[in-house]
């Protein structure tokens, strides 16, 4: 449409997101793949992510650190050791050079508890009121292990679905903070990079294909899952790692944790070495909560939830963000 | 936050044995839940396909959302240097120029509240409309709002009143000669404020039975089941189920403070028509407050809707979502044409969600 305008719906990741991608972006592009990150050179992989947070600095994290672990876990999620990032800072006038040193030095701290070195950036200054903050762009540079190769068409019926801990503490940690809601009690946002886990993870079995369920969470991935290989999923919610404030906040504002962003969280489908990698995963800290939540199934197209009390509803794949409800 | 959840009502073996129960009734019922948030717990908890093929349910006009006419939001847009504050899940509802949420893109200030007293708050800064819709769930709150707009001499504050309430609403479906309803499953969060008196005329005069039901899935298993006995007793009449939540006298303060900032007139609900009595306006002592008067706005008698929308029969309980021909065709949540797919508690958005 002609006057049709880029509305926030566009960047929630879900349904928008992709019809913006296929109807603009790839008209042109032609992108080999729509995944976070891709495998150039035979075994390099490279990514590049943009991140714009409001409040700049939550509980659990800050733009800073987020933009090294969102970098490092797309990398990640490929099966690559992360390397280098090239950063790119883009600042409102008048921002404070305190604040400024206070996410750089995060993003320092972050990128060497992840083992990655910050070797290049660029720095833009925008007019007052032209950007919110300061805005990071990222890109990041990984190397594959040997013989690792992920790929969602790998993925067969009877697959487990793995998580390596509970979801929606991130949206609800940066909502609770944005919004000034003082509820106590929240857990923090996850935030946390990947990479030593998912080596773990790689040493202990053969794992088919991995994604990080950020904007969109789970429900956005496993449909994403479902259109490329043309396979059902279903998930229990009884299995699933929800914390109780996560879940009455979520209660709260009509929202569902299955879509809620998390920004310390995969998923990862594996075959009969589901169990091995289960406990390899249980003894990496970010994996101690890990555990099996459903299988991909031949039976079902889509993807399903069965609830705990035995009903079964489908978990659609949403145009945008969930809106908080009136009542 | 001190942490406190209806755990109890989600016992899954509780759950089986009233399924089990509710499977064994034969007689064809037809049972309408009024509230958005029982068809959203309805298709959230998967309960449809718990019950029994003889249960139908139909969801009713109690989303607030998808029963406000286009012109609520074709007015408000024609507002100039003001910011618009509202609850988040009306920007997406279609006017006929487009949502809420792409005339923010053009440039309308427009914002998502979490409650009226936030937009009071906006107002310290800059003229502020807040967009008055919904039931008697939320519009409490909105007339303490004003109430507490008037006491501190707040100017910049005013509300669009566009307010509806319930009772007289379910009077009408019961009178509708078009509608079969054999029993409501009745609002729980609107009764808390009301209470089940209102109700009353439901079972005395049209001998339409109630259970004022709660949200978990035990809550509304359990109204289902007090309606299947008012059936099978033929004895309609008006139950509380939702105990622990609802007193038959409701909430008098609540109650009060409703009657002190608004007054009852008749009310165009999208989709069905005008009803007689059966919206809330500001009186004129808080004149002031209202955007209608204060930006000499008109709000039209008639609302007409998109050629094919069957929106109105679907808030009826007369048809099911994926009876409408626009449904999952026409009509997305990416794309909606009427109210009901809009809001996530809507009755299409609903089906379309939970009940492919």
């Amino acid at each position: 449409m002609k006057n049709e305008r880029i509305t926030l719906g566009h960047g929630s990741g879900a349904g928008l997101t992709q019809k913006l991608i296929r109807d603009v972006f790839n008209k042109n592009f032609k992108l080999p793949t729509l995944e976070d990150a891709v495998v150039i050179e035979g075994d390099m992989v490279v990514t590049t992510d943009a991140h714009v947070v409001r409040p700049l600095f939550f509980p659990g994290g800050d733009i800073g650190k987020l933009s090294i672990t969102g970098t490092v876990n797309d990398l990640s999620m490929k099966g690559a050791v992360p390397k280098y990032i090239l950063i790119t800072y883009i600042i409102e006038e008048g921002f404070l050079i305190s604040e400024l040193k206070k996410i750089t030095e995060s993003v320092q701290k972050a990128a060497e508890e992840s083992g990655v070195s910050v070797i290049a950036g660029d720095t833009k200054v925008v007019e007052k009121g032209k950007a919110d903050g300061v805005y990071i762009t990222t890109c990041g540079i990984g190397v594959l292990p040997d013989k690792i190769h992920l790929d969602a068409r790998t993925i067969k019926a009877g697959d487990k679905i793995i998580i390596n801990g509970s979801i929606g503490d991130h949206s609800v940690a940066v909502i609770n903070s944005r919004e000034n809601f003082k509820l106590t009690g929240i857990p923090e946002s996850d935030c946390a990079s990947l990479n030593k886990l998912v080596q773990k993870m790689l040493k202990a079995g053969k794992i088919k294909f991995m994604r990080d369920p950020t904007r969109g969470g789970v429900a956005t991935v496993l449909n994403e899952v479902c259109a490329d290989t043309d396979l059902g999923i279903i998930i229990e919610e009884s299995l699933l790692p929800v914390k109780k404030e996560v879940r009455i906040v979520c209660e709260l504002l009509g929202f569902d944790p299955l879509y809620l962003a998390n920004e310390g969280k995969l998923l990862a489908f594996v075959g009969q070495e589901a169990e091995s990698v289960l406990q390899a995963m249980k003894e990496d800290p970010l994996g101690a909560d890990s555990r099996i939540i459903g299988e991909v199934s031949a039976e079902t197209n889509g993807v399903y939830l069965k609830t705990s009390i035995g009903g079964l509803r489908p978990l659609l794949l949403l145009d945008a963000d969930q809106l908080p409800r009136i009542c | 936050m001190k942490l406190s959840i209806s755990e109890k009502f989600r016992d899954p073996d509780l759950v089986r044995s009233l399924v089990e129960e509710l499977q064994s009734w034969e007689k064809p019922v037809k049972l309408m839940e009024v509230c958005g948030s029982h068809t959203m717990a309805i298709g959230h908890w998967g309960l449809r396909k718990l019950l029994p093929s003889s249960i139908t349910l139909l969801s009713g006009p109690g989303c607030p959302v998808c029963v406000t006419p286009y012109s609520v939001i074709d007015s408000i847009m024609n507002l100039k240097d003001v910011t618009i504050a509202t609850f988040g899940d009306l920007i997406r509802v279609p006017g006929r120029n487009g949502s809420l949420e792409q005339s923010r893109a053009r440039g309308l200030d427009v914002r998502i509240v979490y409650s009226p007293f936030d937009a009071l708050e906006m107002a310290k800064k800059k003229e502020t409309v807040f967009i008055g819709i919904g039931f008697e769930t939320t519009s409490p709150g909105v007339a303490y709002t004003i109430k507490q707009a008037a006491e501190k001499k707040i100017k910049n504050f005013s509300v669009l009143p566009a307010f509806k309430i319930i009772p007289p609403a379910l009077e009408a479906l019961a009178d509708d000669k078009d509608v079969s309803i054999d029993a409501f499953i009745l609002p729980g969060h609107v009764s808390a404020i009301l209470g089940s008196e209102p109700y009353r005329v439901l079972s005395e005069k049209y001998r339409t039975g109630g259970v004022v039901t709660g949200f978990e899935p035990l809550d509304i298993l359990n109204g289902i089941r007090m309606l299947l006995r008012q059936i099978q007793e033929k004895d309609p009449r008006i139950e509380i189920e939702y105990k622990w939540v609802v007193h038959k006298d409701g909430n008098p303060q609540a109650k009060a403070i409703l009657d002190e900032i608004f007054t009852v007139e008749d009310s165009l609900w999208r989709g069905i028509g005008k009803i007689n009595r059966s919206g809330l306006t500001i009186r004129d002592e808080f004149s002031d407050y209202n955007a209608l008067k204060k930006y000499n706005l008109t709000l039209p008698e008639k609302d007409d809707f998109d050629k094919g929308c069957r929106c109105g029969d679907v808030l009826k309980g007369k048809i099911i979502p994926k009876e409408c021909p626009l449904f999952k065709v026409k009509c997305t949540p990416e794309n909606p044409i009427g109210a009901c797919m809009v809001s996530s508690e809507g009755s299409c958005a609903a089906y379309y969600k939970y009940e492919e």
